[in-house]
C-alpha cells in the first residue's frame, strides 16, 4: 500500500520540473493537487485491487473456514469438469450477449419514437425508465407472481386466447430466456436514455439537408442516426454486456438458479459455493468471471472506442 | 404537417397503450396484491381484492418479526448516505484533477478506472481482507465496500462533466489565492452541481437497491432488500405482505426520481454519451 501512495505523489514533481511551458501554465499544473487521488486510491487499493490479486492465489486452494491448502488449478479442473458447473459457465455468455443485444435494439427503438413526433412523450419517457429504480429483487418476485405457470395472470391471460401454457421459470428450457426477458424489462430504460441523449445530439442541419435531398426516413436513419449515435451505442453495449455477464440478483430473486442448474451463471455458482463453505471453488468462479468479462469486454471497448474517435 | 399530426397521435396512442400492459399493470398488481387478504394473494390473480385492507397489511409488515423493518430501513438509510457521501467526493477529486492535469500517469489511472468498472469484485477475498481488518460484517466495512464499488462509474461521469467546465474559472481561482481544497469545494463542487445530483440519485438508488453487497458481507443485519426474503420462505401465506414491503421499499427511490428527474436525465446522459 506504501508503495502505491508514494507513487501516486511522483507525477506531480515529475510535472514541476518538466520545464518549457510558460510559467502560468506550469503553476496551473503543479496547482491541480495529486494527492487528490489518494483517498480514492486507499479504498481502490484495499477493498479491490487487494482482493482481486488474492483471489488468483485464492483460487489455487482448498480453502474452508478453517484451513488453507494449496491444490494447484484442481479447483479450475474440477469446475469444468462438472457439467452443473461448466453450464452455468455457458449460460454467462447466453444471458450476457442476449439482454445486451436486445436492450441495443429496443432502446434505440423506444429513443427513436421518443424524439420523434409523438403525444405522451413524458409519460412514456418516466414509465420506461421507472422500473430501472425499483428493486430488482422486488421486480424478480413480481414477475415470478406474474409468470406463475397455474396461477400467473400471463398465463390466463394466454389460456384464454388458448396459446399455451408456458412454464417460464419452471421450464429448463424456458428458465434462463425468461429472467433475461425480466432484466431487459428492468434495464431497457436506461438503454433508452442514453440513446436519446445520442440521438438529441446529432445536428438538426443533417437532417434538414437529407430531407432537402429527398431522402426517405428509413435512409434517414441509415445514413445519419444510425452512424451517428454510434457512441451512444458503445456506452449501452459497455454498460448492458458488463451488467449482464455478472448478473446475479435477477436469478437469485427468480429461479435461485434452477429448476436444477438450468438458470445458473458464474455468479450464481459463486454464491452457492460460498454458501457450501468451499471458498477456494468458490474464487476459482471469480478468477473465471473475471476472465470472462475481460476477454469480452476488452476487445469490445477498443473496437468501440476507435469508432467513437473516427467520428 | 397535418398527416405527421396524425402520425405522432396514432404512434403515442398505441405506445401508450403497449406501456399500459407491459409496465402499469405489473405494478398496479403489485398494488393490488399489497391490498388483499392472505389468501386472495395467495390465489396470484389480478382481482379486485375481496377484502381490501391495505392498512392492515402495511401495519402487518412493520410489525412483522419484531418491527425489524425498522431496523433495515436505518440500516440501509446509514449505509446509503455514508457510501454515497464518500464516493461522492473521493470520485469528484479523482475525476477533477484526472481531467484537469495532463500526466503521463493518466493512461495508469485510466485504465484502473475502466478495470474498477469492468472487473467483477471478488467475493471471498474481499471478506477474507475485511475480516483482517476486522470491519466484516459491521457498518463501516459495509459502507467502504460500497463506496468502493461505485468510484469507478463516478469517476468516469464526473471526468466527462468536467471537461465541460471551462478553466478559466480554475486560473480565477488560483489568482484569488485560494488554495487546492477551497477552491475545490467553493468552486469545482458548485460547478458539479448538475453532475452531482446525477451521482448522488443514482448512486444511492444503486447503494440502496443493493442485494448481493449486504448478503456478502453484512451478513445478520438486515437491510431493506433483505426484509424480502423474510416473507419468501414463507410459501405464500404472507404474500400480501411481501408485496407491501415491495411497495414500501420502492417509495425511497421512487422519492428521489421524482425530486431530481430532470436532473439526472441531463447529468447521465451528458457523462454517458461522451463516453
Amino acid at each position: 500500500m506504501t508503495a502505491n501512495t508514494t507513487s501516486a505523489v511522483k507525477p506531480a514533481a515529475a510535472f514541476t520540473r518538466t520545464g518549457g511551458a510558460p510559467s502560468a501554465r506550469r503553476k496551473m499544473k503543479s496547482f491541480y493537487p495529486s494527492w487528490f487521488f489518494l483517498p480514492a486510491m486507499v479504498l481502490y487499493v484495499v477493498f479491490f485491487a487487494v482482493p482481486t490479486f488474492a483471489s488468483f492465489y485464492f483460487s489455487l486452494t482448498r480453502w474452508s473456514l478453517f484451513n488453507i491448502q494449496f491444490i494447484g488449478f484442481a479447483n479450475f479442473v474440477e469446475f469444468f469438469q462438472d457439467p452443473q458447473l461448466v453450464n452455468g459457465f455457458i449460460h454467462t455468455f447466453e444471458y450476457g450477449f442476449v439482454t445486451s443485444a436486445v436492450k441495443v435494439v429496443l432502446g434505440l427503438l423506444f429513443a427513436l419514437l421518443l424524439t420523434g413526433p409523438v403525444i405522451g412523450r413524458g409519460y412514456l419517457r418516466a414509465v420506461i425508465f421507472f422500473p430501472v429504480l425499483v428493486s430488482t429483487i422486488g421486480v424478480g418476485i413480481m414477475w415470478k407472481n406474474l409468470l406463475d405457470p397455474f396461477h400467473g395472470m400471463v398465463n390466463a391471460v394466454l389460456g384464454f386466447f388458448h396459446l399455451g401454457q408456458p412454464g417460464w421459470f419452471t421450464d429448463p428450457k424456458l428458465a434462463l430466456m425468461t429472467i433475461a426477458g425480466v432484466d431487459i424489462w428492468k434495464g431497457v430504460g436506461i438503454a433508452t436514455l442514453i440513446f436519446m441523449a445520442g440521438i438529441v445530439a446529432i445536428p438538426q442541419d443533417y437532417y434538414e439537408a437529407a430531407r432537402l435531398d429527398g431522402s426517405g426516413s428509413w435512409q434517414i436513419f441509415r445514413s445519419i442516426t444510425l452512424p451517428l449515435v454510434r457512441p451512444a451505442m458503445g456506452t449501452v453495449i459497455i454498460l448492458s454486456l458488463i451488467g449482464g455477464l455478472r448478473s446475479f440478483d435477477i436469478i437469485w430473486a427468480t429461479t435461485g438458479g434452477g429448476p436444477g442448474f438450468t438458470s445458473d451463471v458464474i455468479a450464481s455458482v459463486i454464491y452457492k459455493e460460498y454458501q457450501a463453505g468451499f471458498y477456494g471453488l468458490s474464487t476459482a468462479g471469480n478468477v473465471i468471471l473475471f476472465l470472462v468479462v475481460t476477454v469480452i469486454m476488452v476487445p469490445i471497448s477498443a473496437f468501440l472506442n476507435r469508432r467513437e474517435v473516427d467520428l | 404537417m397535418r398527416a405527421e399530426r396524425i402520425r405522432a397521435r396514432v404512434v403515442g396512442v398505441v405506445a401508450i397503450i403497449a406501456t399500459i400492459v407491459v409496465f402499469i399493470i405489473p405494478f398496479l398488481f403489485v398494488v393490488d396484491q399489497a391490498a388483499k387478504t392472505p389468501a386472495d394473494a395467495a390465489s396470484l390473480a389480478f382481482s379486485w381484492p375481496t377484502k381490501w385492507q391495505f392498512f392492515e397489511n402495511l401495519v402487518g409488515v412493520v410489525q412483522y418479526n419484531g418491527g425489524v423493518i425498522f431496523q433495515a430501513f436505518i440500516n440501509s438509510a446509514v449505509l446509503t448516505v455514508f457510501s454515497v457521501l464518500i464516493t461522492t467526493v473521493f470520485a469528484a477529486m479523482v475525476g477533477y484533477v484526472l481531467q484537469r492535469k495532463p500526466s503521463r500517469w493518466n493512461p495508469v489511472i485510466n485504465f484502473f478506472v475502466l478495470a474498477g468498472l469492468i472487473v467483477p469484485p471478488a467475493v471471498v477475498p474481499t471478506i477474507w481482507v475485511l475480516q483482517d481488518l476486522g470491519i466484516f460484517q459491521t457498518m463501516l466495512g459495509m459502507i467502504l465496500v460500497e463506496a468502493t464499488f461505485g468510484l469507478s462509474f463516478n469517476i468516469l461521469l464526473f471526468r466527462a462533466f468536467v471537461a465541460t467546465i471551462p478553466k478559466e474559472l480554475d486560473e480565477a481561482a488560483v489568482l484569488d489565492g485560494s488554495g487546492p481544497i477551497r477552491m475545490f469545494f467553493s468552486v469545482i463542487l458548485p460547478l458539479l452541481r448538475p453532475v452531482l445530483a446525477t451521482v448522488i440519485v443514482v448512486q444511492a438508488v444503486v447503494v440502496f437497491n443493493d442485494f448481493a453487497g449486504p448478503l456478502y458481507f453484512l451478513p445478520g443485519q438486515p437491510t431493506v432488500q433483505l426484509t424480502l426474503y423474510q416473507f419468501q420462505g414463507q410459501a405464500l401465506s404472507f404474500n400480501n405482505l411481501l408485496f407491501m414491503d415491495i411497495l414500501l421499499i420502492t417509495i425511497p427511490p421512487l422519492v428521489l426520481y421524482v425530486f431530481f428527474n430532470r436532473q439526472i436525465v441531463a447529468g447521465m446522459t451528458s457523462g454517458a454519451v461522451k463516453g
